[in-house]
Order: structure tokens, then C-alpha cells, then sequence
């Protein structure tokens, strides 16, 4: 189609654009406009991220044909603040409401449509008017919040900076929070250069097939516009990768084989220019399907020569006398557990471009992990790995997903093959089919009691589901066994869990690594114990939680920091206050029963029994700057603020003093990856670390004690102790070879041991604790559950940033409810956002957080690890609520309102 | 080559239609998603030109609303009690954004068996116009809608309106959706009832279920039983209704057997709803 002048009103400017008529007016904003404050999450109106306002309404913008906006206005995130951010935008950043900030632009753009008709909107109207777009970090209500406050004239100050050795507890306005209120910050596919290829990729339609490649090169020269077309054999170095080497199988580009629905096989570099008119189906390839199997108990011969019986991973711990003890227990309860495939969902599907600089192969994309992004790809393409420098932009949600490669060597092999730039943004269908998964668990225990309530002996046996390749299964299988007890003393005990391949997607990590599952399994017999024994359900789990001293089922003596009991012992009041309101709410026959479940979580912060540093970097410029290398990637959980806030009150300077250089394996030391709930505590350690030593640098160059005070003006650092001032003048000193004048660089590694053939030993050094209350209503004729509120007590050791701390426990709550509800991925059925169903705005019901602080001897400032646990407890939770107010437990997960109703009506029977 | 066109008035669009296959495009929120990034190989006629077939009008026999008029047209306009229904489903067709630029046309068009606009619409007995260089016809929305997209319209065809009988748009009702989460979802199950109550009788009753058969079903064996009865005693007639028209389906959103199950009862809701205080003496 011919393209046609477009006249549009952008953000109150007259523009003209030259574009065909049918083209999504979200493409022309971002690719014509260079507006890339509106987002692309689905290309199919179900997120909302671009969101813009037409003629003052919202509408998606990939909705809108050019030619329908012609003679519109158009509002997008970047006309929103003047000189000054609006009071919306204030709010957000006032509230926490952006972590990633991927779907910011769209909530915002919906609010203000809502603002502007309706200056003081009731909170059912905010809910109404934002139903639209998803959000898969934050919970959503802290958006709801933040519209409430914004709205009519109020105007929102910003938060108060921290003084000088506050910053450690207070919640400052998240270092990089302006740029994701504003439409700045840049994303996977937000910084394309105008000369990048684009690279198509070529992928399996069938779950297990052989192919044949046609005659590429005549394919290539039938249109002008490709550049050329990669693959397996134009590789250069060894094609498989994988994010645990010992284990690496996967193909970048599949060699004559798929394994899974979705896996690459070819890629076609084309201008972009032409992308729009260029129609994949027509790639020369043959394919021979060949039977699959997507569940483990149905497998078709072996899916990797050598893996027999499809066994990737197998995991054990044992303890004691299961069976032998279990023989004598008063009360036994036994029971199954399914769970389903579970999509991240992240609102930002993966992109990003790769470019030659020099001999050097820079890879600017979205990641939870830059060095083993760089590791992998340089195998891949054969490079050392000092000649791949990878750049992480601002990452839309990564949740687990976004630790293992995806754009990085195709678009890297493009850039070095060509010679220019290459850029791919996966669409949302090419995200769902292509990426790992939670890992779907069939799994049975038997957990027994003896007459007092003491849990005396406890056995569980899981079958995780672990796709095609191996990505992190045997993390699941191994993390599984040390956690499927939860937090609570089980002296006798044995695990044994499974990863095996079928032909669906990649298993890998997803929030929990397989915990969430088990917890769903030995939390709802917990229940069904209690009632056995006729004890209160959160009494009989105080009873039996891990204490200071206990070991734990790996033999672990836990000598300090154990807050399991300090979770549920704060939760006593709010449990008695929910079984009051369940009284009142079940008066009479209604069709809607009320039902309250509580359940808990432990988690083991960072790697298991393997080595995990973070190291970080600190450095004073000639210019006065404090400078943190903080390599631990943010993906909107906040590790830019907290870490920084850990460095300045370790330092002894003001958080504004600390200027940011965020990840980038050329400028930041390798602070790991953003993954086991580990960056507080790794990362944030090994800030302290450097800190601590950064200040004791300056304070022997001083000659002062540690009980001095510094302050940084004007390339002066002027040190204080009592009525003693010493000022230095900075430009004066040496630099290093780094350019700084002070600097410190330092590792921390949490000491853990190896487990021995029983899963004996110390498998982490830290564990997080928490636990939740769910309150809902089951529609008994329906089988819908409708939530009502959920409680949550997180023991987080030192909230080093509370809001933060308060933004992840709502977030993994919405993520626990998706989890236990809705959410089910069905290769080839659900690749998209409308059949595969995340919580909207009005699925997540009102959230108390209580934070519990009890140190940990081994984290920075006390604090332990919190993003995983905090989606632990929501499930079984919400399972066990089910079951109080209808009798019924649903035994797969997601309970839709099919297998609600069903439930309720066996249980009837 | 395709071809683009965005006529102004209905002639020229009738005019282009006889000349070629076009896919007519209003809202363009089930074109893009079908569409996902494939080039589009057809020719497209934008009617998004076309004043006059948007909004809500009245004849003397009829409430006539434009093909192009949205959803968000439909909850803004004043409208008798008989549209409760329609105005329900139009705050729950997807979201805000698609409400903003989604069409009532359009899902009719789309012919979705989950479609929100059609179980209200079929309450309404509404008939759908279609013209064409040949002429015009209406035709009734069952006749209308044909199966899972497919619908009666001719290649040179353009749904122009649809027309609801004054006749039809008496009494009061209620549109009940079922869905796995609060917003921005695809019926499992959805039902419009429409009632015509005089001195505690129901006189007329119009009772449509969406997403449980190819094509949404008046309930006419249900209907038939509760006309004249007493309005206490639906909720029995309605519990011991057979519902022989719904053939659902197992899906990813719910199985069959829970469909038929929910149905009974969502229409049962939507009636419940209607008889809430305040509405009956209305």
C-alpha cells in the first residue's frame, strides 16, 4: 500500500508523516515520531502499554490505523509533564507505582483520560477506567493509589531525600524512577539505531519434526531487500548453550531437528524498511512432524539421545526415618497436586540490537544477566569473551525469563556476519512460544502428625515437567527437595524430585524455582492435618515452625534469624479478625461462602551450594563524585535504589551523593545475576564490603578514626572528627588506572557447602521467611472466586527500602493469584494475552504488608532476600480458603471456575 | 497490489464494493490481531470516512444505531430501559481503549461465538441492514450470523445499521458476563435477559446465552415457559430449564458440561438483577 501524509496534533504540536494508511499508529509514534514512550507488549489491544490518548480518549495505539488518527490529537507519555512532572506523575513516583515502568506510560495515559473527565474518581472508577492494561510487577495497588492521591488539585511533593546515614530503612523516590514516569527510560526495543537491519526469525510450528531447508540462496536474491539469511551452519563456534554449562544443549539456530513449538531454525536479516511487507510463511523449508509428548507420563522415546528416560535431573534429601516414623504418626494426611505451565508475562517481550564496535560485539537488550549473556554468546559465536560487551537497557519484567539468551546471538550473529547493526523485538506470540516457563509439577506426600500436632515424618515426590532443554531444570530439581518441607522442623523426611524433558517449551526459572509448586502440596495437608487434629489452622503451624537452633530437613543448624514463627505470631490478630468476618459473611445460605487460608514460605537466598559472588565497585573521581558500579541488573525490583542506599550509609555520604553507574559488562564488575532473590543480599553485601573499605581508605589517608564524618563539596572531601576538620583537595591526588583518586572493589560470596548423596549440608547462607492470609469468597454456583483482602507478613530481616520491600510482596502476591486462578499456558493454544490470562487491576484485592525484621548475622545491614518468597504462600493460600468455604480442595492449579464447580461438586457427592 | 480506499458517504463505499473484494475495516480492533505482523494482502476499505453511519437514531417504528457508532457511543447514549442490557455489554466488551474504537457492527461482523454484543442484541430482535448496489435488505441477527465467523454478508454487502424494533425495546433487562478474571477477558459464558412484567406476570421474556454454541441462542423453550407466569417463579422455571439450544464446547476458558451448568444460572442472575428494589417499578 502507498503510504499517505498524515497530519497529526502530537502532545500539542502540528507533525506531518509520511506512512501507508494502515499502519499501527503505535509504529508511526515510535518509528516516524521517535516517541517511544509508548510501549508495544502484544500488538493485539491486551496489555494496554500503548495506551495514548486520541481526541482525549484512550485507545490502544496499535489499534489505530495511521489514517484513522489523521486530523486527531494525540496524546502520549512524553507530552504529560511541562517544565515539571504533572501531579499524576509525582504520585507515581510518590506511591512506588512504577517498578519496571514498562506499562507506566499506558497507566498513566489511561489515568489521565480518567483525571481529566472525572477529577475525583471513586476507586471503583480507577479500577474501571484502568482494566485495560496489564502490569505484571507491581500488584497494581500502589497505581490505584497513586491515581486516588493525584487526583483534583492535589499537587504531590516529591519525597525527602535521606540525611546522611539514614538512607538504610527510609524509602526514597527510586533512583531511577523519573525516567520511567516520563517516557524516557529505554528499553529492548526502544533505542534501534535508524540503519539496523531487522532480523526475522524462522521457528518451528511443530512440537517435534525434521526440516529441509529450500534453496536459501535463491530465496535470498528473489528480494532485494534481505541482507542475508543464517543458519546453524553459519555458527561459528560451538552451537549449543544453556545457563548451567555442565548441562547446555540447546541450539541457538536448531540443526535438521526441533525439539519444542517455537524453537528458532533460520534467521533472514531484511531492511527495515521492508519488514512490513515481508511475509515469513514464504521461507523455503520442509517439514516432517514426528510424534511429541508434552506431558512427562506420556513420553515417546527418548528427546535427547543421552538422556535416558527423558531424565534431566533427578534431587534428593533424606533425613532420618520417613517411613519407618511415618508408621507410628497419630495422624497422616496424604494427597496429589497438579500445577500447569506457567508464562512470565512480562509486559516487554524480548529485544534488543547488536552492533560492531571495532572487533568488539556490543549487545545492547533487556536481561536479568549480562555476563552470562556474554559468556554464551561469545561461545556461540565463537568470540573471546573480552570482545563481547553486553549492555543491558531497562528491562520490562524479567521475573526468571529473562536470565537465559534469547535475542542476543541471533542478533549478534547477524551484526558480525553483516558487519551492521541488527535489531529484533520478539513479538508477544514469538515470546510465549520461545521462552522458558514455570515448570508444571505432578506431584503426591504424605505428611504425618504425632498426637500433639508435631510434625513427625514427612515424604514427597515431584515430576517436573522441564520442556525440551535443560535451561535451569536441574536448579528446580535440586532446589525442590531442600524447600518442599517449608518452613518447619521435619525431623524425618525424604524429597525426591524429577526433571524430565517432553516436547513443550523450556522449563526454566520463574520466581521460586519450583517452590511455589511444592508449597502448594505440603500447605494444603498442613490443613487438612490441622483439622485432623482439631487445631487452629495457624496455631498448628506455629507449633511446628523452624526456630532458632532447629535443623533443617538438609541438617542445617539454623543458629540465628529464623522469622517463620515472628510471620505467623503477627499474623495472630488478623486471623482472628478474618475468621470473625467469615462468620458474619456466612450467616444464612448465600450462594457465596467465605473462606480464609493461610500458608507460608522459607527460601534460601542465592545459589544452591554453588559459588555466587557479586562484586562491586566504588570509586571517588577527581571531581568529587562518588561513583557506584553496581552490576546488578534492575529489573524494576529496585537493586539501582537499594544497593545505592547500602553504599552510602556503609560510606557515610548522603544518597544524592552516589551517582550510578548501572550495569554493563564494560563498566561494572560482575554483580551476577538478578535471580534467587539474591542482590540485596549478594550484591548489597559486596556494596557494604567496598564501601566499608572505600571509607577506610579515606579515613587512614585522613588519618582519622572511624568515628569521622565526611562530606563531599565542590571537589573537596572534607573529613570531621569532633572539633577536628581536614579538608582534601581532590584534583590534587593521583588517579588509578581507572580514574578515580579513592576506589574500592569487593567480592562477597555467601558460605555455603556442598550437599552430600542425601541432601545433607548448607545449602545457603541466608533463608527469607513470610507467610499470608487469603480472605475470599467462593461463588458456590459459579465455582468464581472473588478475593477479598490478603495479608501478608514478610520477614525481610532490615527493609532496606520499605516502600520497595512493600512493592514486591503486592507484585508477587498478583503473580501467586494468576498462579493459583487463571494462569495456564497451553502450547500452541495460549500464545497470546488474551486466551493465556494474568491479573488485571481488579483481580488483586486489598494487600496489609507487615514487615518483620529480624536480622540476619550474614546480610548487609540484616537483610535477607524477599522478590521469590513473596509469591510462595499466595497459592496455597488461596487453595486452603477454597477448601475452608466450600469442604472441596482443588487438586490442579490454575482452579478456574471449571474445576472450582467440579470440585465443590464431588465433595457434595 | 492492494488497495486502500476510505470513502465518505455509504454510495461510494456500495460503489467500490461491486467492483472488488474488499475487507471492509471500522474499529480495526479484531482486524490487527488477526492480522498479527503478516503483511496484509487485501484490500481494505476504511469506512472510518463515512459520518453518516455513526450514532443512535429513532424512526417511528425503530431505533436505528449506525454500523460505525462504539460501544462507548452505546453506554453515553440515552437510551429506554430495554437497552440495560446492550449498555452492560458494551462496558464489558474488552476494554476502555477497544470500547473507545470497537463497534457494534464490528462484532456483529467478527461473528465471535464469545461475542459480548450479540446474546443483548438477539434480546432486542434487532435486524441487521445491509446494503449493496443491488439494494438494500434487513435481515434478523440469527439469520444473520451464520456459524464461528461467518455471517450472511455478501461480498458487495456493507452492514450499514441495525435496526431494533420500538416493539422490542419495551420492559426492563440485565446482561450477566462470565469471565476468569475482572476485566479485558473473553466470555466463558454470557447471558441477556429482557422482560416484559405486567402486575407481577411476565408477559414477554427475551433470554439470549453467548459463548456456549458456534452462534449466541435465544432461549425460546425457557421463554415460553415463563411467559405468563408469575416473576417469583422464574428462578424454579429457570432451574428446571433443559436449555436444548446450547451445544458448548470445551476450551481453554471452561468444559462443556461447566457451561451448561453456568448458563442456567447466569441467566437466572441476569433475571435476579432485574428484579433488584428499584428496578421493577421503573
Amino acid at each position: 500500500m502507498s503510504k499517505l501524509v498524515i497530519t497529526l496534533g502530537v502532545n500539542g504540536k502540528d507533525v506531518r508523516v509520511e506512512a501507508p494508511p494502515l499502519a499501527r499508529l503505535s509504529n508511526v509514534l515510535r518509528d516516524e515520531l521517535h516517541l517511544t514512550g509508548t510501549k508495544l507488549g502484544c500488538d493485539a489491544g491486551d496489555c494496554g502499554a500503548c495506551t495514548v490518548l486520541l481526541d482525549g480518549e484512550p485507545v490502544c495505539a496499535c489499534l489505530v490505523p495511521a489514517a484513522s488518527a489523521n486530523g486527531c490529537e494525540v496524546r502520549t507519555v512524553e507530552g504529560l509533564a511541562n517544565s515539571r512532572l504533572s501531579a499524576l506523575q509525582e504520585s507515581f513516583l510518590a506511591h512506588g507505582a512504577a517498578q519496571c515502568g514498562i506499562c507506566t506510560p499506558g497507566f498513566l495515559l489511561a489515568a489521565s483520560g480518567l483525571l481529566e473527565r472525572n477529577p475525583h474518581p471513586s476507586e471503583a472508577e480507577v479500577n474501571d477506567a484502568l482494566g485495560g492494561v496489564l502490569c505484571r510487577c507491581t500488584g497494581y495497588r500502589k497505581i490505584v493509589a497513586a491515581v486516588l492521591a493525584a487526583s483534583g488539585t492535589n499537587t504531590q511533593a516529591r519525597r525527602a531525600e535521606p540525611s546522611n546515614g539514614a538512607a538504610v530503612g527510609a524509602s526514597p523516590v527510586r533512583l531511577d524512577g523519573v525516567p520511567k514516569v516520563n517516557g524516557r527510560e529505554k528499553f529492548g526495543a526502544d533505542s534501534f539505531p535508524s540503519d539496523a537491519l531487522a532480523v526475522v526469525v524462522i521457528r518451528s510450528p511443530h512440537h517435534q519434526a525434521r526440516f529441509k531447508l529450500g534453496d536459501l540462496a535463491a530465496y535470498q536474491s528473489s528480494n532485494p531487500a534481505i541482507a542475508g539469511v543464517f543458519t546453524a551452519s553459519d555458527m561459528p563456534g560451538e552451537n549449543r548453550f544453556g545457563v548451567i554449562p555442565a548441562f547446555a544443549d540447546q541450539p541457538a539456530l536448531a540443526e535438521n531437528f526441533v525439539r519444542f513449538r517455537g524453537e528458532a531454525v533460520a534467521l533472514v536479516a531484511i531492511e527495515r524498511s521492508a519488514l512490513a511487507d515481508f511475509d515469513a510463511g514464504a521461507f523455503p523449508i520442509e517439514w516432517e512432524k514426528i510424534d511429541h509428548a508434552l506431558t512427562p507420563d506420556c513420553s515417546n522415546g527418548a528427546i535427547h539421545d543421552s538422556r535416558p528416560d527423558n531424565v534431566l535431573v533427578r534431587g534428593l534429601v533424606e533425613r532420618g526415618t520417613p517411613e519407618e516414623t511415618m508408621k507410628s504418626a497419630a495422624h497422616i494426611a496424604n494427597g496429589t497436586i497438579e500445577t500447569s505451565y506457567v508464562e512470565h508475562a512480562y509486559i516487554e517481550p524480548e529485544a534488543g540490537f547488536a552492533a560492531m564496535d571495532g572487533d568488539t560485539l556490543v549487545i545492547t537488550a533487556c536481561t536479568q544477566a549480562p555476563y552470562m549473556d556474554r559468556d554464551d554468546t561469545a561461545k556461540l559465536l565463537d568470540l573471546p569473551v573480552e570482545k563481547v560487551r553486553i549492555v543491558p537497557t531497562a528491562t520490562g519484567g524479567g521475573f526468571g525469563s529473562k536470565l537465559d539468551i534469547s535475542v542476543q546471538p541471533l542478533i549478534g550473529l547477524v551484526a558480525l556476519k553483516t558487519g551492521r547493526a541488527a535489531a529484533l523485538a520478539y513479538s508477544r506470540q514469538e515470546s510465549m512460544m520461545s521462552t522458558t516457563k514455570r515448570h508444571p509439577a505432578s506431584m503426591k506426600a504424605q505428611i504425618g502428625t504425632d498426637a500433639s500436632g508435631r510434625i513427625i515424618a514427612m515424604r514427597f515426590d515431584g515430576v517436573f515437567n522441564t520442556g525440551a532443554y535443560s535451561s535451569w531444570g536441574p536448579t528446580v530439581a535440586n532446589r525442590v527437595p531442600v524447600h518442599a518441607s517449608g518452613p518447619y522442623k521435619t525431623p524425618n523426611y525424604r524429597a525426591n524430585s524429577a526433571a524430565i524433558h517432553t516436547n513443550g517449551p523450556v522449563s526454566g526459572a520463574f520466581r521460586g524455582f519450583g517452590v511455589p509448586q511444592a508449597t502448594i502440596m505440603q500447605e494444603t495437608l498442613y490443613d487438612e492435618l490441622a483439622e485432623k487434629l482439631g487445631m487452629d489452622r495457624l496455631e498448628f503451624r506455629i507449633v511446628n515452625a523452624l526456630r532458632n537452633g532447629d535443623a533443617t530437613v538438609t541438617g542445617h543448624v539454623l543458629e540465628s534469624g529464623v522469622g517463620i514463627a515472628d510471620c505467623l505470631e503477627a499474623l495472630r490478630p488478623h486471623w482472628a479478625r478474618a475468621l470473625d468476618d467469615r462468620a458474619k459473611a456466612n450467616k444464612g445460605n448465600g450462594v457465596m461462602r467465605r473462606g480464609i487460608g493461610v500458608a507460608s514460605c522459607w527460601y534460601g537466598c542465592g545459589n544452591t551450594s554453588l559459588p555466587n559472588p557479586s562484586t562491586i565497585r566504588i570509586g571517588v573521581s577527581p571531581e568529587g563524585r562518588i561513583r557506584l558500579h553496581q552490576g546488578a541488573v534492575d529489573i524494576g525490583q529496585g537493586s539501582n535504589t537499594v544497593i545505592a542506599q547500602i553504599a552510602a550509609d556503609a560510606l557515610g555520604v548522603p544518597l544524592s551523593a552516589i551517582e550510578l553507574v548501572s550495569a554493563d559488562t564494560a563498566l561494572t564488575p560482575d554483580a551476577g545475576k538478578t535471580s534467587a532473590s539474591r542482590q540485596t543480599f549478594v550484591s548489597g553485601k559486596a556494596a557494604e564490603k567496598s564501601a566499608r573499605a572505600l571509607r577506610e581508605k579515606i579515613l587512614r589517608f585522613a588519618n582519622v578514626s572511624d568515628a569521622a564524618a565526611l562530606s563531599l563539596e565542590s571537589g573537596c572531601l572534607t573529613i570531621f572528627e569532633g572539633e577536628a576538620r581536614r579538608t582534601i583537595d581532590l584534583a590534587a591526588l593521583p588517579l588509578d588506572k581507572l580514574g578515580y583518586v579513592f576506589m574500592a572493589e569487593e567480592t562477597y560470596d555467601p558460605p555455603t557447602t556442598a550437599l552430600d548423596e542425601k541432601g545433607q549440608g548448607r545449602p545457603y547462607a541466608v533463608y527469607g521467611y513470610g507467610a499470608q492470609i487469603v480472605e475470599l469468597d467462593v461463588d458456590t454456583r459459579l465455582g468464581t472466586v472473588k478475593l477479598v483482602k490478603i495479608t501478608a507478613a514478610h520477614d525481610v530481616g532490615k527493609a532496606i527500602n520499605p516502600l520497595l520491600a512493600e512493592g514486591q510482596i503486592e507484585g508477587g502476591i498478583a503473580q501467586g493469584i494468576g498462579m493459583a486462578l487463571m494462569e495456564e499456558y497451553l502450547p500452541g493454544r495460549t500464545e497470546n494475552l488474551h486466551d493465556y490470562l494474568i491479573p488485571t487491576i481488579g483481580d488483586v484485592p486489598p494487600i496489609e504488608t507487615i514487615l518483620v525484621e529480624v536480622p540476619d548475622g550474614e546480610g548487609p545491614f540484616g537483610a535477607k532476600g524477599l522478590g521469590e518468597h513473596v509469591l510462595i504462600p499466595t497459592a496455597p493460600a488461596i487453595l486452603n480458603a477454597i477448601r475452608h468455604a466450600t469442604g472441596a480442595l482443588v487438586t490442579k492449579v490454575p482452579a478456574t471456575p471449571t474445576r472450582v464447580l467440579a470440585a465443590i461438586k464431588e465433595a457434595s457427592r | 497490489m492492494t488497495r486502500y480506499a476510505k470513502p465518505t458517504t455509504v454510495d461510494e463505499a456500495l460503489a467500490l464494493l461491486s467492483q472488488a473484494d474488499w475487507r471492509p475495516l471500522a474499529g480495526a480492533t479484531d482486524f490487527y490481531p488477526a492480522q498479527g505482523n503478516r503483511p496484509i494482502r487485501e484490500n481494505v476499505l476504511d469506512l472510518n470516512g463515512i459520518a453518516e453511519l455513526r450514532g443512535i437514531s429513532e424512526t417511528d417504528s425503530h431505533f436505528v444505531i449506525g454500523a460505525r457508532t462504539s460501544w462507548t457511543d452505546i453506554q453515553r447514549a440515552e437510551l429506554p430501559p430495554a437497552f440495560d442490557a446492550l449498555k452492560q455489554a458494551a462496558r464489558e466488551v474488552g476494554s476502555v481503549q477497544i470500547q473507545n474504537t470497537g463497534t457494534v457492527a464490528g462484532n456483529l461482523c467478527n461473528a465471535s461465538p464469545a461475542a459480548d454484543g450479540v446474546p443483548p442484541l438477539l434480546t432486542l430482535n434487532v435486524e441487521v441492514e445491509l446494503r449493496s448496489m443491488r439494494g438494500a435488505q434487513r435481515m434478523a441477527l440469527g439469520d444473520f450470523i451464520l456459524g464461528n465467523r461467518k455471517t450472511a454478508r455478501q461480498v458487495d454487502e456493507l452492514v450499514t445499521a441495525i435496526y431494533i424494533p420500538k416493539d422490542a425495546a419495551r420492559g426492563l433487562s440485565a446482561f450477566y458476563k462470565l469471565g476468569a478474571r475482572r476485566y479485558l477477558v473473553i466470555s466463558i459464558a454470557m447471558a441477556a435477559v429482557r422482560v416484559v412484567i405486567e402486575g407481577g406476570r411476565i408477559r414477554e421474556a427475551a433470554i439470549a446465552v453467548g459463548a456456549c454454541s458456534a452462534v449466541a441462542q435465544r432461549m425460546r423453550a425457557l421463554e415460553a415457559a415463563l411467559i405468563g407466569q408469575e416473576f417469583s417463579q422464574a428462578e424454579a422455571i429457570i432451574g428446571a430449564a433443559t436449555m436444548t439450544e446450547l451445544t458448548p464446547i470445551d476450551d481453554v476458558r471452561g468444559s462443556a458440561e461447566y457451561r451448561l451448568d453456568a448458563a442456567r444460572e447466569i441467566v437466572h442472575r441476569a433475571f435476579d438483577a432485574i428484579s433488584r428494589p428499584g428496578k421493577l417499578a421503573a
